[in-house]
């Protein structure tokens, strides 16, 4: 798990990833910088993840196999637990970050830990 | 449509101090229903008497009955309280034409451009004024195409590509502002989506607070079947766009973009 977690910090302007269990919002693992609420943060998106999944699935376009939450100091990227098997794999990035390549990375990861 | 009237009059009995008056009043002025679309748009303007759009939805049905004098004078009430509202601006065009005074009608419709430089109806429009066809069509048969089913959808997202599909605003109770959204079957999905989607908004920012980043400014989502995008006009109110899986995350950011920049200045009008 923790090497697939590499893949992702590895990725400049990423300042942590996690995997994160989607039914409860618990930490699974993580590699988070200094400062980073790795537990809140599991939560809230686990949460959001549901939210949309729920939303996503009533607008017809199935469940999401990505999505980005862009902030104007950050972004928060995620690859949600339908595709690896109720895991949601969690980036914490920089906003001038790669996105394309973070979701590259952030689906190798998925399909590790499957 | 004569399940969107139900529904959307149970909504307004549940609510009578909401603008859902608004799209009942419209649906049944698309089915012809004028004398009951008449009743809904008064009883609105009773309780709404400086909302620009329900003086433009009461004009609408005047038009549709002829009644052009007083549709005029609802229409010069809409803009007097909106100046920049162009349902209004195209329906004085509209009239300006039909007595023959096409200087007003020109600048009427300029007017709107100014407002809506990318409606392409109003480019229209001026041709057409210019070969001597009516502006502006009469209300109860546009040439564009109509909504699915609100008014605000064309009001909201005039212009914008798309405009008439995959657009939703809602506020931060999950009330729907503007906009509809049907599923692949051609099922009305709004109710449900704008439910699933309260709280988005407070939450995306709870989140994103927590890590210091700000306030949140969109949320990109790729599906199995469509992608999306939220946003947030305002703080409260918030903003779904879908679109075919076809449609690239970037392009649907930009275009999610201008939805949003269009939202919030009709929001800031109401």
């Amino acid at each position: 798990m923790s090497k697939a977690l590499d893949l992702i910090t590895r990725v400049r302007g990423v300042r942590g990833a996690m995997l994160v269990s989607a039914e409860d919002g618990l930490v699974v693992a993580e590699q988070l910088m200094e400062g980073i609420k790795g537990s809140a943060v599991a939560a809230l998106a686990a949460s959001l993840a549901g939210r949309l999944r729920r939303a996503m699935e009533a607008a017809g376009t199935g469940s999401s196999v990505f999505w980005h939450l862009q902030a104007e100091q950050g972004a928060i990227l995620v690859v949600p637990g339908d595709a690896s098997g109720g895991i949601l794999v969690v980036a914490v990035a920089e906003p001038d970050v790669n996105i394309g390549l973070v979701r590259l990375e952030l689906l190798r990861a998925a399909e590790a830990v499957l | 449509m004569a399940d969107d009237v139900r529904a959307l009059s149970a909504q307004l009995a549940q609510d009578p101090q909401s603008l859902v008056f608004l799209r009942l009043g419209e649906a049944l002025r698309r089915k012809g229903q004028l004398e009951a679309a008449l009743r809904v748009a008064m009883n609105g303007l009773e309780r709404h008497p400086h909302l620009a759009d329900a003086h433009d939805l009461y004009a609408r049905i005047l038009a549709d009955k002829h009644d052009y004098e007083r549709a005029f004078d609802e229409w010069d009430m809409a803009v007097r309280i909106a100046p920049h509202h162009t349902g209004a601006l195209k329906g004085l065009a509209f009239l300006y034409f039909k007595v023959g005074d096409l200087a007003q009608a020109e600048a009427h419709l300029e007017q709107a451009r100014k407002v809506e430089p990318d409606d392409p109806t109003i480019d229209q429009a001026i041709a057409m004024m210019h070969k001597g066809v009516s502006p502006a069509p009469e209300p109860s048969t546009p040439a564009t195409p109509a909504p699915t089913s609100a008014l605000d959808e064309a009001r909201v997202f005039a212009g914008l590509e798309g405009a008439n599909e995959g657009l939703l605003l809602i506020d931060g109770a999950g009330r729907v502002l503007g906009g509809a959204l049907k599923d692949k079957s051609g099922t009305d999905v709004t109710d449900a989506v704008a439910a699933y989607l309260a709280g988005v908004s407070q939450e995306a920012a709870r989140t994103v607070k927590l890590l210091g980043l700000g306030a949140w400014m969109g949320l990109s989502a790729e599906g199995q079947n469509g992608n999306v995008h939220l946003g947030h006009p305002t703080p409260d109110a918030l903003l779904l766009v879908v679109r075919e899986r076809g449609m690239p995350l970037g392009r649907l950011a930009i275009l999610a973009q201008r939805a949003t920049l269009m939202a919030r200045r009709w929001l800031e009008k109401q």
